[in-house]
């Protein structure tokens, strides 16, 4: 990039047991061109530690929350650009995307350009489209069932569904369940948190791999990392993880991607069961939170996005490096009173002032 | 054994396997990881190459100067193991 590029990132939430994948993004993007990106996060809370970190973000500015809508939304991406004018904006969070997706071509008008699926994209990987989507891609997927209610774990044998099963948000939480009450308490929990319906998903025993890529919008897949978790959060999410190889789990991906001409970043769940087969779980809309692995196997995968965003021909990654492990760890960053009093009263940190 | 074949699992999983001298073994496809002895190294070494136990159990003999019964025992008990481990 000849000259300094400007990238808005969200998901600067980095709370341990469920990190967003922000601060991850900024990471890769700084160590892939230092400073010849300007890194502006975009943060819910005043508290997402990621807008505190200025080795990272060069600003920070507070945005409102998804279901204030898309206007509001607009606006305020609008008034953050003239202040401080963004060249890529790269969305994070799943129940962000949605608004981003719509705004698209607003952003484009005003000069921020993103790399996103299509509105139709994003509703086909949704999950509970998954099982029409699996059957065009020739990949396994485990029975969903999408509810509004909880009486069917009473009677969910009837339909020859049995414990444990998965009960899930549309858009986060997952909880495996063992019987009719621990169903129907994870229901409300979801419920109350997510909304309607909750998922059912039949569940499948084996081990969890996870792959992350971009979608080049024609149908291919670019740049894939896979991940084996090793050490887990309370929420699930991976503690430590090392990075695996397996042909069939890229293809099966490859398939997925194509299916679908998936544009942007997407993270594909999967279980792999005894035989080895792979059974497919979720696609995440957006860069996972382990995200740094891929600069850590030679694919910064956020530097191939923005690549991609600005328009710039992409060259081929080297072959993936399977056995790079990673393990995350807390600490604590030190923010004068005036900083936090800023962030909360203005909405808006400049680290270079 | 009698006659009998050792069951190790598949030969093209074990040699996809990486080995490091400290004992240290990595599956690359699974990301599943776990340690040998040195019998055990050797024994994986060696069924990165043959599938033929009775090699195997003449390798070792010369290997670590052991009876032919003391090697042969400690294949079996390494094919239990490892197909645990592959499960």
């Amino acid at each position: 990039m000849s000259r300094v590029i400007t990238v808005a990132i969200t998901g600067m939430n980095a709370l341990p047991e469920s990190p967003g994948p922000g601060l991850a993004v900024a990471r890769c993007l700084r160590e892939q061109y230092g400073d010849r990106v300007r890194i502006i996060g975009l943060g819910y809370d005043a508290l997402d530690p990621g807008l505190y970190l200025s080795e990272f973000c060069d600003a920070s500015h507070l945005i409102a929350y998804p279901l204030h809508g898309s206007e509001v939304l607009l606006e305020r991406l609008s008034l953050i650009h003239q202040a401080d004018p963004i060249d890529v904006l790269i969305p994070c969070l799943d129940a962000e995307l949605p608004l981003m997706v719509l705004l698209a071509p607003r952003l484009s008008a005003i000069g921020i350009r993103t790399f996103l699926p299509t509105a139709e994209q994003l509703t086909r990987r949704a999950k509970d489209q998954l099982p029409e989507l699996c059957e065009l891609a020739e990949v396994h997927c485990p029975e969903l069932r999408a509810l509004t209610h909880p009486n069917f774990f009473h009677t969910c044998h009837n339909e020859g569904w049995h414990y444990p099963m998965v009960v899930k948000g549309v858009f986060y939480d997952a909880k495996v369940v063992y019987n009719a009450e621990e169903a129907t308490t994870a229901f409300y929990k979801v419920a109350a948190e997510w909304g309607l319906p909750v998922l059912a998903q039949r569940f499948v025993a084996g081990e969890e791999y996870n792959l992350t890529a971009v979608g080049d919008g024609a149908g291919k897949l670019l740049g894939e990392v896979m991940m084996k978790k090793r050490a887990l959060t309370s929420k699930g999410k991976a503690w430590a993880g090392i990075s695996t190889l397996d042909e069939n789990l890229s293809a099966a991906a490859g398939r997925l991607v194509a299916a679908l001409n998936w544009r942007g970043p997407l993270e594909v769940e999967v279980m792999r069961d005894a035989q080895g087969e792979y059974h497919l779980i979720e696609i995440n809309p957006r860069f996972p939170a382990w995200i740094y692995l891929s600069q850590g196997v030679g694919r910064n995968l956020p530097a191939l996005l923005l690549e991609l965003a600005l328009g710039h021909p992409v060259h081929e990654f080297p072959t993936s490096v399977a056995g790079t492990f990673f393990v995350r760890y807390a600490l604590e960053t030190i923010v004068p009173l005036s900083t936090f009093e800023h962030l909360m009263m203005a909405g808006t940190l400049d680290f270079n002032k | 054994m009698n006659g009998q074949a050792v069951e190790f699992p598949k030969q093209a999983l074990l040699t996809r396997l990486a080995l490091s001298d400290s004992g240290f073994v990595f599956d690359p496809v699974t990301g599943n990881s776990f340690t040998v002895n040195t019998s055990g190294l050797s024994i994986l070494r060696l069924l990165q190459k043959t599938e033929d136990w009775t090699d195997i159990i003449a390798t070792l003999q010369a290997e670590f100067e052991v009876s032919y019964s003391v090697a042969e025992r400690d294949v079996l008990e390494f094919a239990t193991a490892l197909r645990s481990a592959f499960k």
